[in-house]
């Protein structure tokens, strides 16, 4: 579980605050979609949650403690990161890239044992990409590489995963797969997931409630219908919006012209 | 499946084979049966050698400590090249190229030539390891280090300790002047038994920690943001296997002198054969480097009839790798 509360950030030279204020609670078996224009301090939330960055007031909670107060490894076992554009520089093995996520209980002068490396095959195994453990990662699809990290976050024992821009690099079918199995996964092991999406339709399709930020404070929070509405989407990105429904679905559409 | 493993195999006990060869090799033959008779009586205590054989005192005096120098030497800036490699996520920095071999010469210069009361060791290992951090501050940006700058200011870095050393040849008295210049040329022409004894405790500790800390690496060069959000204390690791890895190179750099391109060369062709996952490629590359210092050293000593410096040989070869490796693709070997 995952609380905030109060909580500002200001970047270092700029006077307005680029969120202001927020608030909100993200409980087991709970996504929270982060919408919001370049800029306007998504992956600067992530940044405090994760307590790499000290907010300017406000607290974090994970699971009730503060990730500012604990050792990084601490926190790593509350919470567990899919990064942006993730290359690393040499051509791991799948497996090693898992193996990774381990770190955090495994001391500094030491190596997996057989048991981190179970773990680590059981992650592979539920994001149904254990096939892949002994290929390169630098040669697999996007799609098999943000399930392979989200096997990471798995093998990493965390409660609650962030997912910065999952999709930003995905065709249309993978976004969806992608998707799909992190709402799979929510449900089955009663994890705590926040994620930075783009796109407002598919934050409509898979999350529980969305926050919206404009970067200069926030806009609106709440359950996706609520939030996602033709005003809130104008007003932050200055773009006329139209709503299309059919078939029991909402879409949101650009107005062009 | 025969070669996956034979491979491996062959590189771990590669330091022994080449050891062994080096042994009898050289300007004053000595039969290779002569060559186990002494070690054998040297140190299983079997048979008997005459005490006044001049086998007995090329081998065991002046060879086989060449040999264990040349392979500390050889594991210490492979292994540092390993460490570099992961910790700056980029395959193409070594201690030489980073500056760290540079400031440590500086540093055994200043003692040999100024400071004597300041033990060669210790000297080398503070200035080599003021060198990768002044390096690594300089390609800092915004809390990542990108790797063309890291190389630049390893160049910048460098150049600045060579002159310092120049400064240091100009002011020197010239007796003490010639002993200098030789020295940084790079060469085990001057290894004794007290010469690996000097080098194996530096050597030792830094390559243990190194050693042992090799997985670490791998999580360490995902990325500074990424290892934390992985658990990993990001700032005190790096800080360690940096400080560990300036303690072997200086160690090494203090017995033998500037050598060159061993830490660049051996960690790629490591990790081409076993893989990128340091828990493999550490123990191999040690054992790698050990090799080809020796192999290379051995070259040095026969090639022509002067004992040529082991640091030419090494540059020669290389300079050309490194070409190689420029021209290899550029986004496998600079990449982002």
């Amino acid at each position: 579980m995952i609380q905030v509360r109060h909580l500002s950030f200001t970047y270092q030279g700029m006077k307005t605050p680029v969120f202001h204020n927020l608030e909100f609670e993200v409980h087991p078996g709970q996504i929270m979609t982060v919408l919001g224009p370049n800029g306007s301090g998504k992956t600067t939330l992530f940044q405090c949650l994760t307590g790499l960055w000290q907010p300017d007031c406000g607290e974090v909670l994970l699971d009730g403690a503060s990730p500012r107060s604990m050792p990084r490894s601490e926190v790593a076992k509350r919470v567990a990161v899919v990064p942006q554009d993730h290359q690393p520089p040499f051509a791991y093995s799948v497996m090693d890239v898992v193996l990774t996520g381990r770190a955090a209980h495994i001391g500094l002068f030491s190596s997996p044992s057989r048991h981190d490396r179970l773990v680590a095959r059981q992650a592979l195994a539920t994001m149904g990409v254990e096939g892949l453990a002994d290929r390169p990662y630098t040669q697999i699809s996007g799609g098999e590489r943000q399930m392979v990290l989200i096997a990471r976050c798995l093998a990493q024992e965390a409660s609650t995963i962030l997912l910065d821009e999952p999709t930003s690099h995905l065709d249309f079918r993978n976004q969806v797969v992608v998707l799909s199995s992190i709402r799979t996964l929510v449900g089955d092991k009663r994890l705590t997931v926040i994620m930075n999406l783009h796109d407002p339709n598919l934050a409509l399709l898979f999350s529980d409630q969305v926050l919206l930020l404009s970067g200069r404070g926030t806009a609106a929070q709440g359950p996706p219908r609520e939030v996602i509405t033709k005003e809130n989407l104008q007003a932050v990105y200055g773009l006329q919006v139209e709503f299309l429904s059919g078939n029991g679905l909402e879409m949101v559409c650009p107005k062009l012209g | 499946m025969l070669k996956r493993k034979a491979i491996p195999l062959l590189i771990a006990l590669s330091p022994l084979g080449v050891g062994a060869v080096a042994l009898f090799w050289g300007a004053y033959s000595v039969q290779p049966l002569l060559v186990a008779q002494i070690m054998a009586s040297k140190i299983l205590g079997v048979g008997a050698v005459g005490g006044d054989l001049p086998e007995l005192a090329i081998v065991w005096n002046i060879r086989l400590p060449r040999i264990v120098l040349a392979s500390l030497v050889g594991a210490a800036l492979s292994a540092a090249g390993v460490t570099l490699q992961g910790v700056f996520r980029n395959p193409l920095v070594d201690p030489f190229i980073l500056g760290l071999s540079a400031g440590a010469a500086f540093g055994c210069a200043l003692s040999v030539a100024f400071l004597p009361a300041l033990p060669v060791q210790v000297s080398a290992f503070l200035f080599s390891i003021v060198a990768s951090f002044i390096a690594y501050g300089l390609a800092k940006h915004q809390g990542e280090v990108s790797r063309l700058p890291l190389v630049l200011s390893g160049v910048v870095v460098s150049a600045f300790f060579t002159a310092l050393v120049s400064i240091l040849k100009f002011l020197v008295d010239p007796h003490k002047l010639a002993s200098i210049v030789y020295w940084l040329l790079g060469s085990f022409s001057l290894a004794d038994w007290s010469a690996v004894l000097a080098a194996s405790v530096g050597v030792g500790a830094g390559g243990l920690v190194l050693f042992l800390t090799r997985w670490r690496l791998n999580a360490l060069s995902m990325g500074d943001e990424e290892a934390r959000a992985l658990g990993i204390n990001v700032e005190r690791d790096r800080l360690l296997l940096i400080a560990s890895a300036s303690l072997a190179v200086g160690s090494a750099v203090s017995v033998s002198g500037i050598i060159g391109w061993v830490g660049l060369m051996v960690p790629h062709l490591v990790r081409m054969i076993i893989g990128p996952d340091h828990r493999q490629l550490m123990p191999y590359a040690m054992a790698a480097g050990a090799t080809f210092m020796v192999f290379a050293d051995t070259l040095a000593r026969n090639l022509t009839s002067f004992d040529l410096p082991v640091g030419i040989i090494t540059a020669l070869s290389g300079a050309p790798f490194f070409i190689y490796l420029m021209n290899k693709g550029s986004r496998e070997s600079w990449g982002r």
